[in-house]
């Protein structure tokens, strides 16, 4: 017999439950109706379990023998399980020698409109508490890095130099090129209607310089650095990394954050400097190749559009960048939970939480040069 | 029950072209529960791995009843893997799911039960480690100890004829690790399952196992096997002896 088999028989106030055949849980669990109706159908005083005729059987067994027994409870119907073959009857033994924790089931319970409301605006708070407590550790970190008392490993800056650096300038190199051809093609379009296409170089060059060069530095840098302090912290903290500085006396703010923050602060300037230059160049591709301006003329173009003010302002915003990708990031990383989802979570809330910050900084920016008249 | 269950046959493990241990040949019959023992670092978990398929042998091979694991080709491996459960050193149950989910994700794979049953079949089993009603939990939300038996009810999720366990009473309380112990020889006896226990916790070596094999890093092989408490007895190995009686030279 391969198939599971239950069939039933009666003997006074008595339901024989008889079992037989193959029970894999690969072919099926068999429902339980049958027995139900029967039981249903007249109540007995007890049920007994026969498996003189059981082949090979495994959890599909055990999970039909709980469902009966759980049935039979709570139909206040004795079940009798003497007949089951030793291994089943001590496993099902097992299976309720430690009774259900009181109260751990009660988690799933809905949440009410208000409940959910609440709660979410004290998590809220909460976060923002933290990003300002994190923000205030974080300066006074760097203030012992200038009275010479932060403790970490200068070749640990190094490599965060070289990452943030020379490792970002392929994908930096793209991003700014086709910017500032994007750029160059939309105004083209709209120059060419009035034949002053020459003024491409003065669009590229202060969209580039003021704007874009330090923005999409930043955007870059903060899907691929930001994202990797977030994961690297973030596993440290799992396997209690952190916590392991913590106990030698090592403030990790100062050994962790500070090298990550200071490699961003000194990188990306020097990142958004090149990043003004490849777009520039990206724009002198347009007008040169496509509009016919000379090379001379769009150098000369640009020279004049663009102030060493634009430089200076942008190159700053892109320093103010930094720092708030490389606080986003760690920020993230520390506060993320123990568990692999939760370093994911992580990445994901630092990339977000570096986009915003930039793009806000950048309209603050914006509207703080224009009262200074830069 | 003397019946072979796992032979292996002068295997060989090496990364790359360092070798870890040679010349290892033993055999575990229905019904064990085999120790692998030796010292920290001396390739007791890369035995295991090597057991179970994480890593190929550099030279000779394990062998499952009498189908050849080594050897097999990748649907019969596939299916001979499903007859095994794993419980390794730190749970390593997915942290994204619940534990209900963890040990459903194999049952729905590969059975065709409904969810329902699914959801019952892991009620079950985590009623079979004593975590009745936390079906619902993630991982982090609960200790290590739970963890570890949520763990091994999900290495028991598909009813497997060899359950292996890598370490399991690391990180364990005395209380914790022997009813874990209990909970083995339970399973053993009443499920007819093969165990096979990497560990160095001799109070477990000698309640529970009653067939093992000794690992030694010097001489990179085997160099005793059989039961644990007849090893402690009869066994003239002074490297044996001081292991088996925590440093004290026999």
């Amino acid at each position: 017999m391969s198939e599971p088999g239950i069939s039933t028989e009666r003997d006074d106030g008595t339901l024989r439950v008889l079992l037989a055949g193959r029970w894999d849980m690969r072919t099926g669990i068999p429902p339980l109706d049958e027995i139900v109706n029967e039981i249903e159908r007249q109540k007995p005083q007890q049920v007994t379990l026969h498996a003189e005729s059981l082949g090979q059987w495994d959890s599909a067994l055990l999970t039909f023998l709980t469902r009966l027994d759980d049935f039979c409870t709570e139909n206040a119907v004795n079940i009798d399980s003497s007949g089951l073959p030793e291994g089943v009857r001590r496993l099902l033994a097992l299976a309720e020698a430690v009774p259900e924790r009181s109260g751990a089931r009660t988690e799933a319970a809905d949440e009410s409109l208000p409940e959910r409301i609440g709660r979410s605006t004290l998590s809220t708070w909460d976060g923002a508490r933290e990003m300002v407590t994190f923000v205030g550790e974080a300066t006074l970190s760097f203030g012992r890095l200038l009275t010479r008392r932060a403790r970490f490993r200068w070749s640990d800056l190094l490599l965060f130099l070289q990452q943030a650096g020379i490792e970002a300038l392929p994908i930096v190199t793209l991003i700014s090129f086709l910017v500032g051809l994007i750029l160059a093609f939309v105004g083209a379009v709209q120059l060419q209607q009035f034949g002053a296409t020459i003024y491409v170089a003065d669009l590229v060059g202060i969209a580039m310089v003021r704007e874009m060069g330090a923005m999409m530095t930043g955007i870059v840098m903060a899907g691929r650095t930001g994202a990797s302090y977030a994961a690297q912290l973030g596993s440290m903290k799992v396997t209690q990394e952190i916590d392991a500085l913590r106990t030698m006396g090592i403030a990790p703010l100062d050994f962790l954050v500070l090298p990550r923050m200071l490699a961003l602060m000194v990188m990306m300037p020097l990142l958004c400097l090149y990043a003004d230059v490849v777009g520039i160049l990206g724009g002198a591709a347009v007008g040169v190749g496509l509009l016919d301006l000379s090379p001379t003329a769009y150098y000369l173009q640009t020279n004049a559009a663009v102030s060493i003010t634009d430089l200076v302002g942008g190159i700053f915003k892109a320093g103010v960048y930094g720092v708030l990708i490389a606080l986003a990031g760690c920020l993230r990383g520390m506060q993320s939970g123990n568990s692999s989802s939760a370093v994911g979570e992580a990445t994901t809330n630092a990339v977000v939480t570096s986009i915003i910050a930039i793009v806000s900084a950048c309209g603050m920016f914006a509207v703080l040069f224009y009262i200074l008249g830069i | 029950m003397a019946e072979a269950h796992i032979t292996v046959r002068n295997l060989t493990m090496a990364y790359g072209s360092f070798v870890l241990m040679r010349d290892l040949d033993f055999t575990v019959n229905h019904g064990d529960v085999f120790i692998i023992m030796g010292g920290s670092g001396c390739g007791k978990s890369t035995l295991l791995r090597h057991l179970i398929g994480l890593n190929e042998p550099a030279k000779g091979e394990i062998l499952y009843a009498d189908v050849n694991f080594t050897r097999a080709d990748a649907d019969t491996r596939e299916s001979m893997l499903r007859r095994f459960g794993v419980l390794y050193q730190s749970g390593a149950l997915w942290s994204s799911m619940t534990l209900a989910e963890n040990i459903g994700l194999p049952l729905g794979e590969f059975t065709d039960l409904s969810p329902k049953a699914i959801r019952e079949v892991a009620s079950l089993k985590l009623s079979l480690v004593g975590l009745k009603g936390f079906e619902d939990y993630f991982p982090s939300q609960i200790s290590g100890g739970m963890q570890k038996r949520a763990a091994l009810a999900r290495a028991m999720a598909l009813d497997p004829d060899v359950l292996f366990f890598d370490e399991p009473s690391a990180g364990l309380d005395p209380i914790s690790s022997h009813l874990l112990d209990q909970l083995i020889l339970e399973l053993r006896d009443s499920l007819g399952s093969t165990i096979v226990i990497v560990t160095h916790d001799l109070a477990s070596i000698f309640a529970i196992g009653n067939n093992s094999v000794f690992l030694d890093a010097v001489t990179k092989t085997m160099i005793a096997s059989g039961n644990p408490r007849e090893l402690l007895d009869h066994n003239d190995d002074p490297r044996v002896q001081e292991f088996l009686r925590r440093g004290e030279k026999g």
